[in-house]
């Protein structure tokens, strides 16, 4: 077996994996098909935006949730967006999470709120792990000459 | 007599121990004898012992004796006296003796007769309800002063105390005037018994006669009788052996004595229950026993009563029958309420029952649902790693294999995508049977979804069949309705069509039919639906929707295919049947289809039915309800007309009632031109067909003023180097039926026709994106790429209000959370622009209007642009405020490519 189909095989068995595990889900796969030779690069590009975005908002809602008195208008907004970026790039636990969080903001539940804060970094760096080793997989796959398999 | 006594004496005094019978007072005395000395009367006893030999004495003699000696006389008289003395003593003792022994019999014998007495009332309580106990029972206290036997009287025993010696002169005086004393208290006693029976029967004679005191008795019972009686519902009789009435008491009588006395009951009376009661006192009679019945009579005389009638026969000494005593009481009311409370109780035993099997019922359908709840969770449980498996095997396929690897690949994937269509049917069936599923009601042409039908089954047709849709002119242009179901429902039938057909052709065949269930039976539906139709009503037109009518229309979907055997028929929507087993081997298929089929239509308030000839091909045919709106057309009729004048050779797919399909001429396809753009059209269609359909746009343009929605349904074999190219039968005619919003289309279009004539020229409709997250924002760039088309993009509500004051828009994608102005706003401003012609309400809410090219139109009424909400909240409620605020429809998030594309078709045209 050469280098170029032990890696795809192992790129699919991981995506596959992230799939199982519920970090990804379809919408991953709507982006992964829209895809295509125009621009290569269209899932890193959304990612990587959907990285620096999500960054931004965890800020700030680290910030919104330090103040004496919380907006959780605010809050919820913020939550709302990452909520929205989340499930558009298919990142499934941070929406999940994301869909809690309102709860809490709904709730106007502090504590509940810092704890799902804090959860949802944990997912969203997770998934940000995740998706930058199957994007280096994918990288070597290519630099192997290789074509990265499609996922259905 | 001495000597004897005292021998009697002795004896005495040897039994005394043994025996208590013989008086004591006796012994004593004789105690007394023997232990008194001989003190002064000495002298006497020696006279006495002179006499000791009486039994010698020579009674001349002493006669003689006495009366020649004065001392003599004396003495014998004294002896005389005092043997006199003894003898009454001895005899009174004698007596008294007897006295007691008689007394202690009658004790005993009382004792007997208290035990024998005690032993009958025993047997009197075992026996007692034999015995005939008579009414005037209780009198018998009267007879309790009788007076009884005396026990009282107390036989005086005192002994006779004689403290002199025996047999001295003292003594025998003390002994005589003792006994004198007792025989003074006996005469005493004498004359208490006789005081006392005078007394007794003193009482007696103030006692009443029994007689007058039995009649009395007698009276009282008959004074208690009346009381008891008076005012009760009884009938008392006697009849003798014959059944004539001897006697009656009733204390209501309807008929005079002297009808009755005499004459037997069927004499008396005529009706009901006469000859049974009749019948039932002679058998009481002859059998000797008394009984009871319940008779209800039916009689002129006193109508329809029911009686509870005692009946018991009446022997002589001998036990001869007399007759019969009989006794009835009216028992109507009783036996009225007691069939009442046996009605009721059978009503409520089947109230029970129904209650019992209901329960079974409700038991059985949660289990059912609860079934049908795993079954769907399950389903999709499946779905998931299925939906891996299925996408593995397609990466393998795109990999190198080799030909035998290729083909068992393809079996895996053709297996694989079988079972999830079963799971994705499955699934289907378990919404619509729990009642999950929610219908929607947006407007929709009907026309349009047939063609689109029929178009996607040509596409992937591999077989030499002609597909063909008529659509009668009478169906309305524009109707209401849940879309996306009635396509699937289509669909499915086509499929299945197509699937047992191999030659010959496939139809949809579409007109409206009268109402099936006039009134009533749809009462309900269309209110549930009103509330979602008076949105699409302030969507559409912001008019009343009571101009809304029901049309309903029927489609059939005929093939001459296989045909299903006539046995098959019944089974043919249940869950997994097939027409036959082969079927399933050679055919294949879930089995779910025609049941999905079926359960959508029901639910939308329609039927489903299917007629069919073996060998020549079925029909299936479902009729269905669809609101019409007659607002829009009405208001928009004068402008029809207005612009039929000058384009009157224009034609609408839009009303065209006609549309075949033909393998291997899909080019063919002369009216369903894909407005969404060439590029789309060749991912369907042949190549052949997009160069056909270019070549031709330029003629249509100039011809109808088509704009991208138009479509041509022109003739245009002319063109058309393929064989089949049949036209609309309704060109003429259905340019006459043309269709409102249609034409405010149109209308608009030639303000802008400018504009138009670019956008048309390109070929691409105007897509306005609404949305405030980048990453949202790429991602749906990318996917409109993908779908050929470009668009604008806008971050937040206001902006898109700028955005549709300086462009014309053919579509607005609107994210409805948004910061600054939300997608609700926004699309309020839009519609009320819409609406009136100006911003004045944007500018209100702080929106500055600037120049736009429509300004110059403010008279003409402006299209509507479609307005498609992206919500993040699937939940029917957001739905629903996106309807109120105006919005077309919405695609919840993220956004699909399949979504997009769908949404595309459906208002890009």
């Amino acid at each position: 077996m050469d280098v170029v189909t032990q890696l795809q095989r192992q790129f699919v068995e991981y995506t596959t994996s992230l799939y199982r595990e519920g970090y990804l889900d379809d919408q991953f796969t709507q982006l992964q098909k829209l895809q295509d030779e125009c621009s290569p690069d269209f899932v890193a590009e959304v990612v990587s935006l959907y990285f620096e975005d999500s960054e931004k908002l965890l800020n700030n809602l680290e910030t919104a949730l330090r103040q004496d008195i919380v907006d959780y208008k605010q809050v919820d907004a913020h939550v709302h967006q990452f909520k929205g970026s989340s499930s558009s790039i298919g990142a499934q636990r941070v929406k999940n999470v994301c869909v809690v969080f309102r709860n809490y903001c709904d709730a106007q539940n502090l504590e509940g709120c810092m704890l799902c804060l804090q959860q949802a970094k944990t997912e969203f760096i997770v998934v940000r792990n995740k998706l930058e080793a199957l994007f280096n997989l994918e990288q070597q796959i290519t630099q192997a000459g290789g074509s990265i398999p499609m996922m259905a | 007599m001495v000597h004897e006594m005292e021998e009697d004496q002795v004896d005495d005094m040897e039994v005394e121990v043994l025996t208590s019978m013989w008086p004591e007072d006796i012994d004593e005395a004789g105690k007394k004898f023997n232990v008194e000395k001989v003190g002064l009367h000495d002298h006497m006893l020696d006279d006495l012992t002179f006499v000791e030999e009486p039994s010698v004495v020579d009674f001349k003699r002493l006669v003689e004796l006495t009366s020649y000696s004065e001392k003599g006389s004396s003495q014998l008289s004294n002896l005389l006296q005092n043997w006199e003395y003894k003898q009454e003593n001895v005899v009174r003792l004698l007596r008294e003796e007897l006295e007691t022994l008689s007394k202690q019999q009658r004790e005993v014998e009382l004792k007997k007769l208290e035990i024998f007495e005690q032993h009958r009332f025993e047997e009197d309580t075992y026996g007692g309800d034999k015995r005939p106990v008579s009414v005037l029972e209780e009198g018998y206290e009267i007879f309790q002063d009788v007076p009884r036997k005396r026990n009282d009287v107390i036989v005086e025993d005192k002994r006779v105390e004689v403290d002199a010696e025996y047999d001295t002169v003292i003594y025998w005086k003390q002994q005589a005037l003792h006994l004198g004393k007792l025989l003074e208290a006996s005469v005493q006693r004498e004359q208490i018994l006789l005081e006392k029976l005078e007394e007794s029967i003193e009482n007696l004679e103030k006692q009443a006669s029994p007689v007058e005191e039995l009649s009395h008795i007698l009276k009282r019972a008959d004074n208690f009788l009346h009381f008891v009686l008076q005012n009760a519902p009884v009938v008392i009789g006697h009849q003798d052996k014959d059944l004539r009435y001897r006697f009656i008491y009733n204390h209501f009588p309807s008929l005079g004595e002297e009808d009755i006395i005499g004459k037997t009951d069927v004499e008396i009376f005529k009706g009901g229950g006469v000859k049974e009661s009749q019948d039932f006192k002679r058998e009481v009679l002859e059998r000797g026993l008394p009984a009871k019945r319940e008779i209800t009579f039916e009689t002129e005389l006193f109508g329809a009563k029911t009686f509870l009638i005692y009946v018991e026969p009446v022997f002589s000494k001998d036990g001869e029958k007399l007759g019969v005593n009989y006794m009835g009481m009216e028992i109507t009311d009783q036996v009225k309420k007691r069939e009442k409370m046996a009605k009721l109780r059978e009503e409520i035993a089947v109230q029970k029952a129904k209650e019992t099997e209901l329960n079974k019922t409700i038991h059985i359908t949660e289990e059912t649902m609860r079934a049908k709840q795993m079954l769907a969770t399950m389903s999709h449980e499946i779905r998931s790693p299925l939906s891996g498996v299925v996408s593995m095997a397609e990466i393998l396929s795109t990999t190198k294999l080799d030909k035998d690897q290729k083909q068992l690949l393809s079996v895996m994937l053709s297996s694989g995508d079988l079972v999830l269509q079963l799971i994705n049917d499955i699934l289907d069936l378990s919404k619509v049977e729990s009642g999950v599923m929610k219908l929607e009601a947006t407007k929709f042409r009907p026309r349009e979804v047939i063609k689109h039908v029929l178009q996607t089954a040509a596409a992937s047709l591999k077989k030499m069949l002609i597909l063909e849709g008529h659509v009668s002119d009478d169906v309305p242009v524009e109707v209401i309705g849940d879309v996306l179901r009635i396509r699937q429902i289509l669909t499915n039938l086509i499929s299945n069509a197509i699937k047992f057909t191999h030659q010959g052709k496939v139809e949809i065949n579409l007109y409206v039919v009268a109402d099936p269930h006039p009134e009533g039976q749809q009462e309900q539906k269309m209110e549930n639906d009103d509330t979602s139709v008076s949105q699409n009503g302030v969507m559409l037109e912001n008019e009343s929707h009571s101009h809304e009518t029901v049309v309903w229309i029927r489609c059939d979907v005929k093939d001459t295919g296989i045909g299903i055997p006539e046995t098959a028929l019944p089974n043919l929507f249940k869950k997994y049947m097939q027409a036959g087993a082969d079927t399933q081997r050679k055919y294949g298929g879930t089995g779910l289809g025609l049941a999905i089929c079926k359960q959508l239509v029901e639910l939308m308030g329609g039927h489903l039915t299917v007629s069919s000839i073996e060998h020549c091909g079925s029909t299936f045919t479902f009729t269905l309800p669809y609101k019409v709106s007659h607002a829009c057309d009405s208001s928009d009729d004068t402008d029809e007309f207005g612009d039929m004048a000058d384009n009157e050779s224009t034609d609408d797919d839009i009303t065209c009632g006609f549309f075949q399909f033909q393998p291997h001429t899909l080019g063919s396809l002369f009216n369903s031109n894909d407005r969404i753009g060439p590029k789309e059209i060749i991912t369907s269609m042949d190549d052949d067909f997009s160069s056909f359909d270019n070549s031709s746009e330029p003629e249509n343009s100039s011809k109808c003023n088509s704009d991208i929605e138009n479509t041509n349904c022109n003739k245009k074999e002319n063109h058309d180097d393929l064989p089949v190219s049949s036209c609309s039968p309704s060109d003429n005619h259905s340019s006459k039926i043309c269709e409102a919003r249609k034409d405010s289309d149109r209308t608009s279009e030639h303000s802008s026709s400018n504009q138009q004539e670019t956008v048309k020229s390109e070929k691409k409709p105007k897509i306005l994106l609404v949305e405030d997250h980048v990453v949202n924002v790429m991602v749906a760039k990318r996917m409109m790429r993908q779908l050929n088309q470009d668009m604008d993009i806008v971050n937040n509500g206001a902006e898109a209000v700028r955005a549709v004051q300086k462009c014309k828009y053919d579509l607005i994608l609107m994210d409805v959370c948004m910061p600054v102005m939300d997608g609700l706003e926004a699309t309020r401003l839009i519609r009320s622009f819409e609406k009136t012609g100006n911003w004045d309400e944007a500018t209100k809410a702080g929106v500055e209007p600037c120049d736009s090219p429509y300004d110059q139109n403010l008279e003409e009424p402006r299209r509507r642009i479609p307005i498609i909400a992206m919500t993040a909240n699937a939940m029917s409620e957001s739905a629903e405020e996106c309807f109120e605020n105006g919005m077309d429809s919405f695609i919840t998030k993220p956004v699909t490519l399949q979504n997009l594309k769908q949404c595309l078709e459906q208002y890009v045209e």
